[in-house]
């Protein structure tokens, strides 16, 4: 019996959601005294890592094709792969792959699925964020044959040393009707929900125009940069930035939101967060309530102080 | 083209969240049940865009009991041609799935739409379920979408960016926020709404593959420590020293 794990590549390496999900599916094969075996699809230059996460064997399907993604023709390759590892559980990671490619092959298996897990299971039980981050459930997975896919930033990693042994997995790769036309990347940006530090800024701003300092601060930290909804809406940042119950959840070591006053909505789709530091001129606003470190003060003024303060830490 | 837009149930964004019964179930005493927002101000509302554009149909379609009727009719309201409530208390993502694909296996549909996740649950697995149960492809998390005849043209959001798909119908898309801005219904969708079309069909028999045995609340924050507006040396030195974040 075997945990499976698939870890998703982009632009030739492993993710690092793929890194978290790979030493959770280590975690629970060691638990269950099962093999954690991983399965890569398409071209990825740092499978070795994956030694040093706990995982022990992966199938590769080395085909430069599968570079791009089709949650249809994966879902029908890892199903091969399922049956060849006799696997019992299979893991996802919790982002924009898994996301696609767990249901389907939950449906293909007739398979429970939980998605969005924060801890190991306890027996069949796993527990997930429901309510936009608002609470807990814990959920039975009441079919043999197992599926979880893992938030990101959410399960404590546990690195050590090993080794991995790659086996060229040859399967049948179906043809699908889908094609992918381009990929648009924002290169200088860091990913929002695999950053570990997002600094982030709402209305208090008063203008996208002072912006500036909020990027500068973020480059100072290696951040990445968010907004609030309100701030999206009338256009001052992309939409992309968005966190928020109808935005982007995310879980980073750190966020620090300046300016936000910490609406429900808002709080959903970050109070994940390890520490949630908040910048604001209004003693009042609801968003100190969730947060661990607190400044009320002047953006404009803060916001320069801290730049310089991190400046002289990182020397 | 014949669009199908699966809605789902969800409470308010504003609902306080409690639970009862041991804390096995969601505690709906007091809560306002809305179109869940992404099902309604993407899915829906780009759906609308493309019959009002290309012409063709879109019917909402619900698993629920007869409770969901008024969310529905807010569907229709929006500018939905016609609805359809498959007739049977909610399970687990797979139960709902296997209802969905039944219908349109029996009723065909070029292009099957759903919100990215519900904001109760926040499963994001319906859609995906959908079009391996009707061998479909699937674009989730699609922020823009495109028709021309035949070929839909898709953006979907990757970490950092986005991808631009294409495929051919009938496909199934699951939507993001991006791909249309929210509509009000007005007071002639809200009249005509009462008279459309709501048919209310049997389910067919599925089980569910999971179950939730309990909810909890995460802990609360102990505090927040202040740290004075002239002194922000300070913050940073706690960051660094005692929360060790940065």
């Amino acid at each position: 019996m075997s945990v499976l794990i698939y870890t998703d590549s982009a632009d030739g390496t492993l993710t690092k959601n793929a890194f978290e999900a790979a030493n959770y599916g280590a975690l629970l094969a060691k638990k269950e005294g099962k093999t954690a075996t991983a399965i890569v699809l398409g071209e990825a230059s740092d499978i070795d890592k994956l030694g040093a996460y706990g995982i022990t064997k992966v199938l590769h399907v080395n085909d430069a094709a599968l570079n791009n993604f089709d949650p249809q023709r994966n879902a029908a390759i890892i199903a091969q792969a399922v049956t060849k590892e006799n696997a019992s559980t299979i893991i996802f990671p919790h982002d924009y792959s898994g996301k696609a490619t767990a249901p389907m092959l939950a449906a293909r298996l007739d398979a429970g699925l939980v998605t969005g897990a924060v801890a190991l299971p306890e027996g069949n039980t796993v527990r997930k964020t429901v309510f936009s981050g608002k609470a807990f459930a814990d959920v039975e997975i009441k079919t043999a044959t197992k599926i979880i896919s893992v938030l990101p930033n959410s399960v404590d990693k546990q690195i050590g040393e090993g080794s991995v042994a790659v086996e060229n997995f040859s399967c049948e790769i179906p043809t699908t009707r889908l094609t992918v036309k381009e990929v648009k990347k924002a290169s200088t940006e860091l990913s929002l929900t695999e950053a570990d530090i997002v600094v982030s800024a709402g209305r208090g701003l008063k203008g996208p125009e002072n912006w500036g300092m909020i990027e500068e601060l973020a480059q100072e930290l290696g951040a990445a940069t968010a907004c609030s909804r309100p701030v999206a809406d009338i256009g001052w940042r992309p939409h992309h930035e968005h966190v928020g119950q109808t935005g982007i959840a995310i879980r980073p070591n750190l966020y620090i939101a300046v300016g936000i006053s910490g609406a429900i909505q808002h709080l959903a789709g970050v109070n994940g967060s390890k520490t949630i530091v908040v910048i604001n001129t209004d003693p009042e606003a609801p968003f100190f309530k969730a947060a661990d470190y607190g400044i009320v003060g002047d953006a404009f003024e803060v916001v320069p102080k801290m730049i310089a303060a991190v400046k002289k830490l990182k020397g | 083209m014949k669009i199908i837009v699966c809605i789902s149930k969800a409470p308010d964004t504003t609902s306080k969240i409690a639970f009862t019964d041991g804390n096995s179930k969601f505690d709906e005493n007091g809560v306002q049940f809305i179109v869940n927002p992404y099902d309604e101000w993407y899915a829906l509302v780009r759906a609308l865009e493309l019959k009002e554009a290309n012409g063709g149909s879109v019917t909402v379609l619900n698993v629920g009991n007869a409770s969901n009727d008024a969310i529905i009719r807010k569907a229709l309201a929006i500018g939905a041609d016609d609805a359809v409530r498959i007739d049977t208390p909610t399970q687990d993502a797979l139960f709902v799935a296997k209802q969905i694909a039944n219908y349109v296996k029996e009723n065909n549909a070029d292009m099957v739409l759903f919100g990215k996740e519900t904001i109760d649950y926040n499963g994001s697995q319906v859609g995906g379920m959908v079009a391996a149960l009707l061998d479909m492809p699937y674009v989730s998390l699609a922020s823009k979408l495109d028709m021309n005849g035949t070929t839909a043209t898709i953006e979907r959001e990757i970490e950092g960016g986005v991808e631009v798909v294409e495929t051919s119908t009938p496909v199934v898309l699951s939507a993001a926020k991006g791909m249309a801005e929210a509509r009000i219904p007005n007071m002639r969708g809200i009249m005509a709404a009462r008279t459309k079309p709501l048919n209310v069909v049997a389910a067919t028999d599925a089980t569910s593959a999971t179950e939730i045995k309990s909810f909890s609340l995460p802990p609360a924050k102990t505090g927040c420590k202040y740290v004075d507006a002239d002194n922000v040396e300070q913050l940073i030195d706690l960051l660094h020293n005692e929360a060790k974040a940065i």
